[in-house]
């Protein structure tokens, strides 16, 4: 065998180095978007099978929403679900939902069927336009939205009773003061 | 006191290790008697500290000091004993401690046991463990230290997050750390016998016992964790392909890579540069997951403290102790010429096949696990690379394996033949065959990839199969004289077959219980019936009550099938009054065919029933036995005479190529 190639696990554990020193730094949880502090983008989205409604951007005006980004392909997704009942069922907060990328019309309605449908309204986004629109990197992400349609807070990964708690809530109840 | 005494054996531990290290390394050097002779003794006295240390901490937390810091954060007076003894690792600073407890374990065992290696090797062995140590109880003492106290001590402490307060967990970080700790020992071979420049039969015999120590416990941990995930996260899935599992996993498969490619030095004196890669890499896989799951440069849904000096330390000493390994590889390693040459259809050339799908796999998995960061570091956004990912780079490579893994035992070393083995290869084909067919035509005809992963689990059975009675002369001798030439098989060739048979076993699970999952997701009121693949769930009540520590709501199904099958499945879902967390614990009844599962969830308030959520899991009993049978193999081959440690070598193979000393 050729002598170099004796050197080539030396190399690519100097280029994983470089890219682990750089990574460290970083929170891969939290996240700048573009878009926090700006005008929800305009977009509109077809409801989901079985529901006559869709989502568009003047729906969610002059309220504090959620926007929260979700698919029944995402496991974290189901992690957070029960969660977002919890919201509705205690009135805390209107939830948009924009069910990303379903791989057919009827798995996320049949999901929602399942699991119980904790939004107010839902756009169907199979071509991530609304994703796109909204700088989506991954589900679950929630945005949280205020009164003059601005984007806030972006949440990324799934909400759970401590992390709303302890970040989420409070950065509600200023919003609703905004 | 108990935990100052502690702190400060922690704090001798460090300087021994260092003394061991730095001590061994000129001893063996300038080949110096007396500065060599302190290497093993030197490890016995690391290990008895470490093990002090530890045993102080233990102490802390079953007696509830709170007053240390580690204790207030993750222990209560109100939890089980069982879970203050496993709350001890069931933090970082604990964890970590843990780590270093089984490096010196590893250590002392080489002390202990190792008086067969050569004597130089032997010290070098120690002398590079020591090494590793010395960065690992750094790291400890500097920036993750267990032992820190905390004034005023808190009436009560915060408790352990309740997911974690589990039997199949308490018991998982300790063998997962036996496992991939133990690898350590490998990887300290390795780089000792670059020092050296000599890798012979001798040393490949010396590695593969430990090497199958670290593989067995490392699948026991594996499992045992995946077992958990299945019964308490409530979903009925156990493999999430998280980061913190593929770290886990990688060098599992850089492990079983090592375990076969040991077999071809030390039987065929070659592909000796590729055994030394492969410890080394296990290990490094090792070191890389302790760094992704301690630094937090990468998010998965076990949520670790992390902490960016942390990571700075564990990236540091991955540098220093791989980069020094692959460098010393680059240099010595073209110089380990084996002696055994061999055709592309022979044993070797089938063993080497399957290790290089296994590190290709290893690799996509390692690349997929890292993708985000890259993108994340590239400034290219956020991603996050999900299970269809591994699945669809996964699956296609070890179809090719499975194959092979049938076909190789048959063949000779050096230079095998298919044609003299292809009259028992076709049995096993048309087995094979009929098997898969009939999985099609009875079970599902829709789902044709499940019925091929059905027929691959047979193939690989019935080959093992067919390869033991082979060697045992079924049918062509008397029956008497087979079964005596059975109990005659070496061990290690039972471990083989084990441990082969067991993962078809496995595959077979794992392909049923993907394909076939029956779910059935309702409200369900008292006295409501809901069928769920031909069994019939009753829900009868649904209770609360109080445990020690938590509050739970219990619900009582009878299930039925025909007249001749009944019981009583009881799952609960538990709320944690010092966290306010909760956890479902499913209830689970194990068929030969499959589990019955089944979760109950919260109430519904329009309806008043409450949410349940029943499953029928086909075969996935089979996955757990079949990964059992696995490390049964395993266990069996390591209490073979020839791998015992001590026992004299019995090869006939002159080592090669060896310098004067």
């Amino acid at each position: 065998m050729n002598r170099l190639m004796y050197y080539v696990p030396l190399v690519l554990l100097g280029i994983l180095a470089v890219y682990f020193s750089a990574g460290l730094g970083r929170n891969p949880a939290t996240l700048e978007s573009v878009l926090i502090n700006q005008q929800v983008p305009e977009f509109s989205l077809p409801p989901i099978e079985g529901s006559s409604k869709g989502i568009a951007k003047v729906d969610l005006k002059d309220q504090v929403v959620l926007v929260n980004i979700f698919g029944s392909w995402c496991k974290a997704c189901w992690i957070e679900h029960p969660f977002l009942i919890d919201l509705k069922e205690k009135g805390v907060v209107p939830v948009y939902g924009i069910n990303w990328r379903e791989s057919n019309r009827q798995a996320g309605p049949r999901w929602l069927k399942k699991f119980g449908d904790p939004y107010t309204l839902i756009g169907d986004d199979p071509k991530s336009k609304g994703a796109i629109a909204f700088g989506v990197s991954g589900a679950p992400e929630t945005f949280f939205v205020n009164k003059h349609g601005i984007i806030r807070y972006k949440h990324m990964g799934p909400i759970t009773e401590q992390n709303w708690n302890d970040t989420l809530k409070p950065i509600l109840e200023a919003l609703r003061k905004e | 006191m108990i935990v100052e005494i502690g702190h400060f054996a922690l704090i001798l531990a460090l300087f021994v290790a260092a003394l061991q290290g730095t001590l061994s390394m000129i001893g063996t050097h300038r080949r110096d008697a007396s500065l060599m002779a302190i290497a093993a003794p030197a490890a016995l006295v690391q290990l008895a500290l470490v093990m002090l240390s530890f045993a102080a901490l233990t102490w802390a937390f079953v007696t509830s000091d709170f007053s240390v810091l580690n204790v207030a954060q993750n222990s209560h007076t109100a939890k089980p004993m069982l879970y203050k003894i496993s709350g001890v690792w069931g933090n970082h600073e604990g964890s970590m401690l843990l780590w270093a407890l089984v490096l010196a374990l590893y250590g002392g065992a080489i002390a202990a046991f190792g008086n067969n290696l050569r004597p130089s090797l032997k010290v070098r062995v120690l002398g590079v463990q020591a090494l590793i140590a010395t960065g690992i109880l750094a790291f400890v003492l500097l920036t993750s230290n267990p032992f820190l106290r905390l004034s005023p001590a808190p009436v009560n402490g915060n408790g352990l997050n309740p997911l974690l307060q589990d039997p199949g967990l308490a018991f998982h970080p300790p063998l997962l750390y036996l496992g991939y700790v133990g690898l350590s020992i490998t990887f300290s071979f390795a780089v000792a016998a670059l020092i050296e420049g000599r890798v012979d039969t001798a040393w490949a015999r010396w590695v593969r016992p430990w090497t199958l120590a670290a593989w067995g416990f490392l699948t026991a941990g594996i499992v045992l964790g995946s077992w958990w995930a299945y019964y308490e996260l409530g979903w009925g899935g156990w493999w999430f392909w998280d980061p913190v599992e593929n770290a886990s996993f990688m060098p599992w498969l850089a492990a079983t890579a090592l375990l076969h490619s040991a077999i071809v030095s030390e039987k065929r004196d070659t592909l000796k540069s590729w055994t030394i890669f492969l410890a080394i890499i296990a290990f490094a896989l090792s070191l890389l997951g302790t760094f992704l799951v301690r630094s937090g440069v990468i998010t998965s849904v076990h949520a670790f403290a992390s902490d960016p000096t942390r990571g700075v330390f564990i990236l540091l000493l991955l540098v220093v102790t791989i980069g020094g390994a692959f460098a010393l590889f680059a240099w010595r390693g073209p110089s380990l010429k084996g002696s055994g040459l061999f055709q592309p259809i022979s044993r070797e050339g089938g063993l080497l096949l399957n290790n290089f799908l296994l590190m290709v796999a290893a690799a996509s998995i390692l690349l997929g696990t890292l993708y985000p960061l890259f993108i994340d570091v590239l400034e290219l956004g956020k991603v996050s690379v999900g299970a269809p990912y591994f699945e669809s780079v996964f699956i296609p490579m070890m179809i090719p394996m499975i194959l092979v893994m049938g076909i190789a035992p048959f063949l000779k070393w050096k230079r095998g033949n298919i044609s003299s083995a292809s009259g028992q290869l076709k049995i096993a084909a048309m087995i094979t065959v009929i098997g898969g067919g009939l999985s099609w035509l009875i079970i599902d005809r829709a789902n044709a990839l499940a019925a091929f992963g059905i027929a691959l689990a047979i193939w690989l059975f019935v080959a093992t199969l067919i390869e033991l009675a082979g060697r045992v002369k079924l049918f062509r001798v008397p029956f008497s004289d087979s079964i005596k030439r059975l109990l005659r098989q070496p061990r290690a060739s039972w471990g083989m077959t084990l441990a082969h048979a067991g993962l078809a076993i496995a595959i077979a699970g794992m392909t049923a219980s993907s394909a076939w999952r029956v779910e059935k997701i309702q409200v369900m009121k008292f006295g409501d019936s809901v069928d769920v693949a031909g069994y019939t769930y009753t829900l009868n009540s649904v209770n609360e009550f109080l445990g020690p520590n938590y509050k739970a709501t219990r619900g009582r199904f009878s299930v039925t099938r025909g007249d001749s099958f009944s019981l009583v499945l009881q799952p609960e879902k538990r709320v944690y009054s010092t966290r306010g967390m909760s956890t479902t614990e499913a209830a689970i009844h194990p068929t030969f065919l499959g589990d019955l599962y089944a979760v109950v969830g919260d109430r519904d308030k329009k309806s008043g029933g409450y949410i349940t959520r029943l499953y029928f899991n086909p075969l996935v009993p089979w996955m757990w036995a079949g990964s059992l049978i696995m490390v049964l193999g395993a266990g069996i081959s390591l209490s073979d005479r020839r791998h015992r440690i001590g026992a004299p070598a019995k090869s006939k193979i002159v080592p090669r190529g060896a310098p004067a000393e």
